[in-house]
């Protein structure tokens, strides 16, 4: 299914675990060490680079872009090592996440809660993803270089929705269909 | 004594390590074509799919396979009739440092685990050196993400241990590492040796070509077997294709010890051997 940027709440309500999705619109980067720096400007009170509301966090940190590229190979990273700063994020407002592997308990709960979206990416085909970002700029941070935050413009980016607000979580999902050992 | 000057192992490291991340091996792509076969799961096929047309685009285009284009990890075979003139390890890394400039290749090592400043060259590598008779030179390089490597683990088992709990405790690995690692893995497996030799012996066994010993490969299939009952499957969205391969390395031990290391590969096991 085709999906557009801003993610409104009526079109959240209608994704479900297990659909594949063509994303178009735009979305910021940001991994480990800008999520570090946005969680610390949160903690102290003090006004963010970029708009959290609404808006979508892509993990990842892409390679250097080969001249005349908008950017270079740019695949997921994995999720989990952004789960400690998610929660203050989502209740700031923050829409969808895109990155790679299971989420914590919490962040699945709030993502229920908060009328949020969790996305896969395929990770290793970053050279496939980065033909569907027809733009990219650094936002913030620009010294973090491939961690910088960036703000992308995709084009039918394939997706997956793993956790929907229905607290369905398509890797329980599909190991569970495809497990032989049960239990 | 056969003399190799360092700056042509410089250019054929710098070489090697763009051919790596560019270019999958022709095994890995035939068995990632036969995993599009074997999978059950319409979203596994399609991922498995998307991965061999990623491989062509990396290929075509001189780019990455994926953005994470790892830390360098190599294990040199070094002849005793070998004359390096300059120095073999300042000699690598300058390859490896021109390789990733020139191949638009992502930098992705700090400096200090602490204050994590990138050293913007994607170096150092790690290095390791064995000693062999004759005049030949080898490097076997393998591009390490971290993904695979986080989910890694080591267990120090009592020397009565059973298969079986080996093989449970592989499992226990594989489902811990669940999505996060890039699913179809490839499983480097090092058994025996002391805490540390397990670990090295369990990511050489990524670079293991074939398996001679009858009774190691008979164990190799049915890890195999049992990893790809967990359901993972490719992406981790579910389906029965979760490893590609599994490799094992044994090394002789103590009596009271038996070390097993589990190394995970994702999918986009990237290596090159090189010989001058």
């Amino acid at each position: 299914m085709n999906l557009e940027t801003p993610l409104t709440e009526n079109k959240i309500n209608k994704l479900k675990a297990g659909d594949k999705i063509y994303l178009s619109g735009y979305l910021y980067t940001a991994r480990d060490q800008a999520h570090k720096k946005l969680y610390e400007l949160i903690e102290n009170n003090k006004e963010l680079p970029i708009n959290i509301e609404n808006a979508i966090i892509y993990y990842t940190g892409p390679a250097p872009a080969r001249p005349g590229r908008v950017i270079g190979p740019c695949g997921p990273t994995t999720s989990y090592r952004m789960d400690k700063y998610t929660p203050v994020l989502l209740k700031m407002g923050l829409k969808a996440m895109i990155g790679k592997g299971p989420r914590s308990k919490r962040v699945v709960e709030l993502i229920k809660e908060n009328k949020a979206v969790y996305f896969a990416a395929t990770g290793g085909a970053a050279a496939l993803l980065s033909k569907r970002i027809i733009d990219s700029k650094v936002v913030a941070y620009p010294k973090l270089d491939t961690e910088a935050i960036r703000l992308l413009k995709v084009r039918d980016f394939p997706l997956v929705v793993i956790n929907d607000i229905y607290g369905n979580d398509l890797y329980d999902m599909g190991k569970n269909k495809y497990k032989e050992n049960k239990g | 004594m056969r003399k190799i000057d360092s700056e042509i192992i410089s250019k054929n490291i710098s070489q090697a390590v763009q051919t790596a991340n560019f270019s999958l091996d022709i095994k890995l792509l035939s068995m990632l074509e036969d995993a599009v076969k074997k999978e059950q799961s319409s979203l596994g096929k399609n991922i498995l799919k998307n991965l061999i047309k990623n491989a062509q685009i990396a290929e075509q285009e001189k780019i990455a396979i994926c953005q994470d284009t790892g830390i360098v990890v190599i294990f040199i075979k070094i002849g005793n009739q070998i004359q390096i003139q300059g120095d073999l390890y300042e000699a690598v890394n300058r390859g490896i440092k021109t390789g990733y400039n020139k191949g638009y290749l992502r930098k992705s090592v700090v400096k200090d685990p602490f204050n994590r400043e990138n050293t913007e060259d994607n170096t150092p590598a790690v290095i390791y050196i064995e000693n062999v008779l004759g005049d030949s030179l080898e490097f076997n390089i393998l591009i390490k993400g971290a993904g695979s490597e986080n989910m890694s683990q080591i267990n120090m088992f009592s020397p009565t241990a059973s298969k079986g709990e080996i093989i449970d405790f592989i499992i226990d690995t594989v489902q811990r590492a669940g999505a996060n690692a890039c699913p179809p893995y490839i499983m480097g497996i090092g058994i025996g040796g002391t805490f540390e030799k397990a670990a090295l012996l369990s990511k050489k066994a990524l670079l293991k070509e074939k398996t001679e010993d009858s009774s190691i490969r008979i164990f190799e299939k049915r890890i195999l077997k049992e990893i790809n009952k967990t359901g993972i499957g490719p992406a981790g969205l579910g389906g029965i294709v979760t490893a590609l391969d599994v490799r094992i390395l044994k090394h002789p031990c103590h009596i009271a010890s038996l070390p097993v290391a589990v190394n995970i590969n994702c999918h986009a096991s990237r290596h090159i051997k090189i010989s001058i």
